[in-house]
């Protein structure tokens, strides 16, 4: 089997799905005869030609305007925006159109759009190059919102978000885009959406987590296996539909839960899933649920170190956890 | 710096003199077609806004002033052909084949509607005739019809995207992002601004410096023309040239129809205070069935009891829709949760069952 990056499981995610299906049309900004700003297109233009690999005019509303357009008329567009920090002029587009088609029209229409964005911080790329932008996205109902971790499960999220009749936003977490190295199957297969993933278990703390707090998180929990707890890490995958089932066992088998998102405190997903667990396993839980994630500013830049959640901040949330 | 000079097209002028050059080809039977349609959608739209004066409907935004706009430019496209509706154009719905009954189902909020209630009264769609359900937001659907028109020339079909907006529409970013990108990409769609002189209560003037709308469409690579939105025919005219062109593969165009809006911008609106009586009654003189009377009378058509007889279908017509309508019920509280994703998610069967449960509460209590 061949070892891969995540970019280069995002490309050949792309290139065995739109030879299986002639209805994807892969468009943005510098993805054709570029293969976009980060590669994860390259060569798919030279292959399957400038009508389903698009180089489109600069705007991200004209990108996902027209993306809803073809969806209706039966096409599976797969846009990308460049930077998910660059999505906020289509924001009207994808939460207001994209996400109510279905609704509003009585399930007449439905609007399979893949939007992929490379998104999060650790790249050196300040207030714009480095959003985690997801928790605007869960909070809209009509969107999956799917963040893999791996090369794996990239390939197979992203084949399964291509033959979904839904829209997804599939954020790809930029940081690990090539130091996360793994096994890729040849072909097609899937990855279902809204299933959790365990990289680890373990029976002291759960740390919940996803896209590049993984790596960070196992980090942590191997620093503290050498100090005696047992960490299981929940690499939620899919933060809509959400695997609550796998939250809850998690949680309720530890009873210590730990959640690790790299977007701003307040209001993060992370937040939410704090909330799911007080309200459905409190009776369970031997200590206080911690966040441990970026703060309510602005991305720095000069002190990005500081604002990244790292193995550090992670470790020393499950040693407090661990003291009740 | 030159002003482009844009086409304008007329066929029949106020005075009721027919410019034969310009007349487009249509028989006896069509005309007809078209004659009807402004009586039966004249009818209804009479009786829509007495319905929600009196509260039977929620909420109305009428199209009268506009009537032909919407109906004559619809009635140039084929059935394989796609409509990225405004909210002001229940002409083309009607031409499309959409019943009254359906509307009505609608603007009621019943179990019937086809869009299960979700949305306040004339946010309508329906797939089977290719009419694109409507959004609130104003010129968001200018770049799905981009997107249409781009994936019609694509798949090679034989169909034009066809989409209504108003004056105050091209001053948004998606007018500018749908227009830039369907000249690149040569879409297959129609943009059709019924100029109707105002967006609530800001005038055309304010909207832009730009002599005319349609001028705009030079910027991004092709043609702009006008035409007389009182006039059916001059309507028709415009929007066949326009759709048989992107049928042909030559592209999009766009097309700025001359209108007014005689009635509020909605229900909730006053339009006294930002408009004078002189101004409405100037245009009310436009009025588009006078003109096709003149066009019938020229043809040696016209015939009092024929006006009179389809007066009074219409009015049978849309007596049966609100009585059907009124009949049809609330949509049962399941509904609410479907159609988010094809499948509810985990967590909304939850909430499901935690709204059943409160409905069981709420029923023992009584």
């Amino acid at each position: 089997m061949a070892v891969m990056t995540i970019l280069q499981a995002v490309n050949d995610a792309l290139r065995t799905e739109m030879r299986l299906n002639d209805k994807i049309v892969v468009l943005g900004e510098d993805v054709g005869k570029l293969g976009g700003v980060f590669r994860a297109t390259d060569g798919l233009q030279k292959e399957f030609g400038e009508e389903r690999v698009v180089d489109t005019p600069l705007s991200e509303t004209g990108i996902i305007g027209s993306a809803i357009g073809m969806a209706l008329y039966g096409l599976h567009p797969v846009p990308e925006i460049q930077f998910m920090d660059f999505i906020y002029p289509a924001f009207d587009q994808i939460v207001n159109e994209l996400a109510k088609f279905r609704y509003r029209s009585g399930g007449q229409y439905p609007c399979p759009v893949t939007i992929r964005t490379p998104y999060g911080g650790g790249i050196r790329g300040g207030h714009y190059h480095s959003q985690s932008g997801e928790t605007h996205f869960a909070h809209t109902p009509g969107l999956k919102v799917v963040i893999p971790s791996t090369p794996y499960d990239t390939k197979g999220l992203l084949i399964a978000s291509m033959r979904d009749e839904d829209p997804v936003m599939f954020m790809e977490p930029k940081r690990i885009y090539r130091s996360a190295k793994g096994e890729v199957p040849e072909g097609a297969y899937t990855v279902p959406i809204g299933k959790a993933a365990v990289p680890r278990e373990g029976t002291d703390v759960s740390v919940f987590a996803y896209g590049s707090m993984i790596p960070v998180c196992l980090e942590a929990a191997k620093h503290a296996d050498g100090k005696g707890t047992s960490v299981e890490v929940v690499d939620l995958r899919s933060l809509v539909p959400l695997d609550i089932k796998a939250v809850l066992a998690s949680a309720e088998k530890t009873g210590r839960a730990v959640i690790v998102y790299e977007a701003p405190r307040t209001c993060g997903y992370g937040a939410e899933i704090s909330a799911l667990i007080a309200e459905h396993a409190m009776l369970s839980m031997k200590a206080p649920i911690m966040r441990v994630t970026g703060f309510d500013t602005p991305f720095p830049y000069a002190l990005e170190d500081l604002y990244m959640p790292n193995p550090d901040r992670v470790y020393r949330a499950i040693e407090h956890v661990m003291s009740f | 710096m030159t002003t482009q000079e844009i086409r304008m097209v007329q066929v029949v002028s106020e005075d009721g003199r027919v410019d034969e050059a310009q007349e487009p080809k249509l028989t006896k039977q069509q005309v007809f077609t078209l004659y009807q349609t402004l009586i039966r959608l004249r009818t209804f739209e009479a009786r829509m806004m007495n319905l929600q004066r009196s509260g039977r409907i929620g909420f109305y935004g009428g199209s009268v002033g506009q009537e032909a706009t919407a109906t004559g430019s619809a009635f140039a496209l084929e059935k394989q052909d796609w409509v990225f509706p405004q909210y002001r154009e229940p002409g083309a719905a009607l031409i499309r084949g959409i019943s009254m009954e359906t509307l009505l189902y609608q603007f009621m909020s019943t179990a019937k509607d086809i869009g299960k209630g979700r949305q306040m009264p004339v946010h309508y769609g329906d797939r089977a005739v290719n009419y694109v359900t409507i959004s609130s937001v104003v010129a968001s659907q200018i770049p799905h019809a981009a997107g249409g028109g781009w994936a019609m020339r694509l798949r090679k079909d034989n169909a034009v995207a066809l989409v209504y907006f108003g004056d105050g529409a091209t001053s948004t970013v998606d007018f500018h992002a749908g227009l830039n990108l369907a000249g690149v990409f040569k879409a297959a769609t129609v943009f059709w601004c019924n100029n109707n002189q105002f967006a609530i209560s800001v005038p055309r003037e304010k909207q832009t410096a730009s002599k005319t709308l349609a001028e705009k469409a030079l910027a991004y690579g092709f043609e702009g023309l006008q035409c007389d939105g009182q006039d059916i025919f001059a309507v028709y005219a415009a929007a066949k040239y326009a759709v048989d062109k992107a049928r042909r593969g030559e592209g999009p165009t766009m097309v700025e129809s001359l209108t007014y809006r005689v009635g509020p911008h909605s229900s909730s609106d006053d339009p006294t205070r930002y408009r004078s009586d002189v101004e409405v009654d100037t245009w009310r003189k436009r009025d588009t069935l006078e003109r096709v009377r003149h066009y019938l009378r020229h043809k040696g058509w016209y015939d009092e009891s024929e006006d009179a007889r389809l007066h009074k279908l219409a009015e049978e017509e849309v007596t049966r829709a609100i009585e059907a309508a009124e009949h049809a019920g609330p949509p049962s509280w399941e509904t609410m949760l479907e159609d988010v994703f094809a499948e509810m998610t985990p967590l909304q069967q939850m909430q499901h069952d935690d709204l059943a449960a409160y409905l069981k509460w709420k029923e023992a209590r009584a």
